[in-house]
């Protein structure tokens, strides 16, 4: 257990130390969803007046958790990438002919991903707010709303790696994440209420972890949030993250087959 | 840190190992029966084209791949039964750079320290020997993505030393460096086995590198041992010198080798093109027979070499084609595993 955290400790910061050494990639990743919220915020800044959307705000506060869910999603969905490299660099090789613990491989990327989210996260909260969008949820609702985007950064790490094991590839990995981050995100409520969505979309969207992410994230911002509603998205989330790491821990064997 | 326990360092018994061979392709039978022992505390090089099976043997011996059947043991251990211990007693320089480009060279060492349970302050300080011992003290703190070849190699090769690991596996050390980084690399390792007193497991297909670093070695072919010895046991097995004669290019090869068949202290003639190779006693008295005899039949020599022995001729011999004809066929093949 102890070499379990010391290992998670060191890989962690192994990936930050990189990260920060090519901070344009943290920049990039942060364009896209500033311009979806600015954007989006401008065109659709009608819909909360349509009949039953029943936002109690502007279209913009309704956005924001949305949009800092989907940049966790589309974030992590990328993680697996670190393991490409390390495949490619044979850094990997070299882990996996060493003592270090299989879960603290898994465990860190899952952490530096986290990490990278949170910061992401709050420039978009700080954006806008910039643009005038207000939290009600206060302290507490930001603290909750980072939890949510943690454990969701989670659930689609731990997946986006075990692809990465699996398939080995660049291109395979963008392409079953792309497959599987689009639906995910529209059928959802992080652009638009699904009171306003067809019923079908309502009731896929009760499986859809991404859209705990965004209820409970929305929730803990509002101003009066319903907390159960929060909590019971949250250990959902925090379900599946565990289920989700240690399927793709497993995932180590399948590469270590196929070498 | 890992103690050798008393028998060979290194044992490999009738590995098979089988890649798929993708859509609608042949299975590739990567390690065909491979077997092969090596004495504790010796360099043991394992001597093969590209796609013998040498990596393949490497990464099963170091728990990174399993085989299909056959045994395994490092230092004593069954690396398929217990690989968290065999990873505490092996270190590992793959074929490709093994070191992380995006940290630092005193970075990578640390990181691989730890990681194999060295505290960080015993780490920092051995970091600081392997850097001064690679002559790498000037770019400990620059990224390795600024590293030539030949220093990036050398980290890669002190990566694998930080934990003082009882067997050494480096995956062809030397592909890809030029002359100048491969004879500091040699030394590096000549001193390396002297001075840590472990066991190596050295693959190449540089002749001149088994012949220089291997105190033992097996010559590996389809996924076979076909040969193993020390080198001078492989060399001495091939009796006697070689003899090359170098034709012209319009010269009748039949009747080259017709002439020199008629010299009675030359054996085993063969042609490779127009250059005429055989074997003698003592080359110095059979080759003056041989010119004369070509002279003879009016056959026109371009150039004639004696050699002792080398590591060529005992490939030859055992795989029936010289090593770089081996080597451009995997090539063509572009198998590299």
């Amino acid at each position: 257990m102890t070499t379990f955290v010391t290992h998670t400790a060191i890989l962690t910061a192994r990936q930050l130390r990189a990260a920060t050494r090519i901070p344009v990639f943290l920049v990039m990743n942060l364009i896209q969803p500033v311009i979806w919220l600015l954007l989006f915020g401008q065109l659709f800044k009608a819909v909360v007046e349509i009949p039953g959307f029943g936002a109690g705000g502007s279209y913009l506060e309704f956005l924001t958790p949305g949009i800092i869910m989907m940049m966790a999603l589309f974030g992590s969905a990328w993680a697996g990438t670190v393991y490409i490299q390390d495949m490619d660099r044979g850094v990997m090789d070299r882990f996996l002919t060493s003592p270090t613990s299989r879960g603290a491989l898994m465990v860190s990327t899952i952490l530096y991903q986290g990490v990278l989210a949170v910061v992401q996260a709050l420039v978009v909260l700080g954006i806008a707010w910039l643009s005038g969008a207000r939290f009600h949820g206060g302290l507490t609702g930001i603290l909750v709303l980072l939890l949510a985007v943690v454990l969701l950064t989670a659930v689609f790490s731990a997946f986006s790696n075990a692809i990465a094991l699996l398939a080995r590839q660049q291109t395979a990995l963008i392409g079953i994440s792309q497959l599987i981050s689009f639906p995910l995100m529209f059928l959802s409520s992080a652009i638009m209420n699904t009171k306003l969505s067809p019923e079908w979309v309502r009731n896929v969207a009760r499986f859809n972890p991404f859209e705990w992410a965004v209820v409970a994230g929305r929730q803990a911002l509002s101003a009066v949030p319903d907390w159960a509603a929060i909590w019971a998205n949250l250990g959902l989330l925090a379900a599946l993250t565990v289920v989700m790491a240690w399927l793709a821990t497993l995932a180590f064997r399948g590469y270590q087959r196929s070498t | 840190m890992a103690q050798t326990t008393t028998g060979p360092a290194l044992e490999a018994g009738q590995l098979i190992k089988t890649y798929p061979g993708g859509r609608g392709k042949k299975p590739i039978r990567a390690l065909d029966g491979l077997s092969f022992t090596a004495e504790t505390g010796t360099v043991f090089g394992l001597l093969g084209p590209n796609g013998a099976g040498k990596s393949t043997t490497v990464k099963i011996l170091a728990t990174l791949a399993r085989a299909d059947s056959g045994s395994a043991t490092v230092a004593g251990i069954d690396v398929a039964r217990h690989p968290d211990r065999a990873r505490r007693a092996i270190g590992f320089v793959a074929q490709k750079q093994v070191s992380d480009p995006m940290d630092t060279g005193r970075e990578n060492l640390v990181l691989a320290g730890q990681l194999q349970g060295m505290r960080t302050g015993d780490a920092k300080i051995r970091a600081v020997e392997l850097l001064e011992r690679f002559s790498l003290t000037e770019a400990a703190n620059r990224l390795v993505k600024t590293y030539s070849g030949g220093m990036a190699r050398k980290l890669d090769v002190a990566i694998g030393l930080m934990h003082r690991p009882s067997v050494l596996f480096l995956d062809e050390p030397t592909t890809g460096l030029d002359p100048e980084a491969r004879a500091e690399m040699w030394a590096e390792i000549e001193r390396m086995a002297r001075l840590e007193q472990m066991t190596v497991l050295l693959t190449t297909h540089y002749l001149d590198e088994a012949d220089r670093l291997a105190s033992s070695l097996a010559i590996v072919d389809h996924g076979r041992v076909v040969a193993h010895g020390t080198p001078e046991e492989l060399k001495n097995q091939l009796r006697g010198d070689a003899v090359i004669i170098e034709l012209s290019t319009e010269t009748d090869v039949a009747a080259a080798q017709r002439a020199v068949s008629r010299v009675e202290s030359l054996r085993e003639i063969g042609m490779d093109g127009h250059t005429l190779r055989a074997r003698a006693d003592i080359a110095t008295v059979a080759l003056p027979l041989a010119l004369a005899a070509l002279e003879d039949a009016s056959l026109r020599v371009l150039s004639a070499t004696v050699a002792r022995p080398s590591l060529d001729d005992v490939y030859l011999r055992h795989t029936g084609r010289t090593f770089a004809r081996a080597q451009e066929n995997t090539e063509l093949q572009g198998s590299n595993r």
